[in-house]
């Protein structure tokens, strides 16, 4: 009984290895179907872009970045590929927490720190993965990988700094964690 | 063959209702794989789980060889699909910014909304910080655009810009994935550590 018990523990989450290739076959069908990538942060600037259009259309219409953007994107920035795409995310990791056994509201963190502390460093941490994805031109998934799935030279420029920079700066910040 | 939206087989309408069910794939495997965890996800920085590197490393090594074989037998015409463009210094930068946010935040966006769609509150306040930055993004882009717009190289490929064979720089990618791989394991049983 013990023992089975320990299995299931040890196989809550599936192999990383199955995990990774059903990621490529993932990214495999994104290209075949779209000719692109997967990808995140574009479909949460296409969220920024529509809400300030809504929002403030004044500054839209005259701020140069939404200029420029809804000038490349007539068709509005929520009819875009990555947002359909997106939903699907959200979508299909839910049925997957909902299957495993893990829909749950919590703050994890490492014993070492509070709630609070947390929640501070996720902010801050959010903050800076959104300006640099801007920047970058994509983030985790639609610069690193969908660029490395292609041979793209900025996909490997943008793998190696995003994964440099954090191992870099890992020691700093290690309390949060370990 | 491929990509099909570009050869126009199938509608816009499909393509997007095609992509709510990639996502749906992208999600779930993100998800099952562990990458709703922050802890689980830092874990590569440490050595106490690397299940980031085996992933992550292991989709692109699929998807490389994938796309290459079919493009060999001609089911999708490479020279369509999308190559992410080269702007170096703001690559670099932007890069470095994200490595800074990903030890400090736990996740990327990718996961970040996984794991807000199965409660994890931390989720939601990174995602919060991700439109915050994005603001900060937009309203400094007059001063950024220099950077953002500087410095661009075409759309190179990595075995372009060395002078070798698509084929042969893969082959040593798969290499190089491998040896991450047995250092991984090493680490996980040199730090091991309770599944979150």
């Amino acid at each position: 009984m013990s023992e089975s018990n320990k299995a299931k523990k040890k196989t809550r989450y599936i192999n990383p290895y199955l995990g990774g290739v059903l990621l490529g076959l993932v990214l495999i069908a994104a290209n075949f179907v779209s000719g692109r990538g997967l990808g995140a942060s574009g479909a949460a600037k296409s969220a920024v872009v529509a809400t300030v259009n809504t929002v403030a259309p004044d500054h839209a219409e005259n701020a140069q970045f939404f200029k420029e953007y809804n000038a490349s994107h007539p068709d509005g920035p929520m009819k875009a590929w990555l947002v359909f795409q997106m939903l699907g995310v959200i979508v299909g990791a839910f049925l997957s927490g909902a299957i495993f056994n893990r829909l749950k509201f919590k703050v994890e963190h490492s014993p070492k720190i509070t709630s609070r502390r947390r929640l501070i460093f996720a902010v801050l941490g959010g903050i800076l993965f959104g300006f640099g994805s801007q920047l970058g031109r994509g983030c985790t998934s639609g610069s690193a990988l969908s660029g490395m799935g292609v041979l793209s030279l900025g996909g490997f420029i943008s793998m190696a700094f995003i994964f440099g920079t954090a191992f870099a700066l890992a020691w700093f910040f290690r309390k949060n964690w370990i | 063959m491929g990509p099909l939206i570009i050869n126009d087989i199938i509608s816009q309408n499909t393509n997007f209702f095609l992509a709510f069910l990639i996502g749906i794939g992208f999600g779930f495997v993100l998800e099952s794989s562990g990458f709703s965890s922050s802890r689980k996800l830092a874990g590569v920085f440490y050595g106490y789980d690397t299940v980031v590197l085996k992933v992550f490393f292991t989709a692109a090594i699929v998807a490389m060889v994938g796309l290459l074989f079919m493009s060999l037998f001609n089911w999708i015409d490479l020279d369509m699909v999308y190559i992410n463009p080269t702007y170096l210094w703001s690559t670099i930068i932007g890069g470095a910014i994200m490595g800074a946010g990903f030890i400090t935040g736990g996740f990327c966006p990718g996961t970040s909304f996984c794991a807000a769609s199965i409660g994890k509150i931390d989720a939601l306040f990174f995602i919060g910080g991700l439109f915050l930055g994005i603001i900060i993004f937009t309203e400094a882009y007059p001063l950024l655009e220099p950077l953002y717009k500087g410095s661009f190289k075409g759309t190179p490929t990595l075995p372009q810009a060395l002078g070798l064979k698509d084929g042969v720089v893969v082959l040593g990618i798969i290499v190089v994935a491998l040896g991450m791989f047995w250092v991984g394991e090493w680490a996980e049983k040199k730090f091991p550590r309770e599944e979150y």
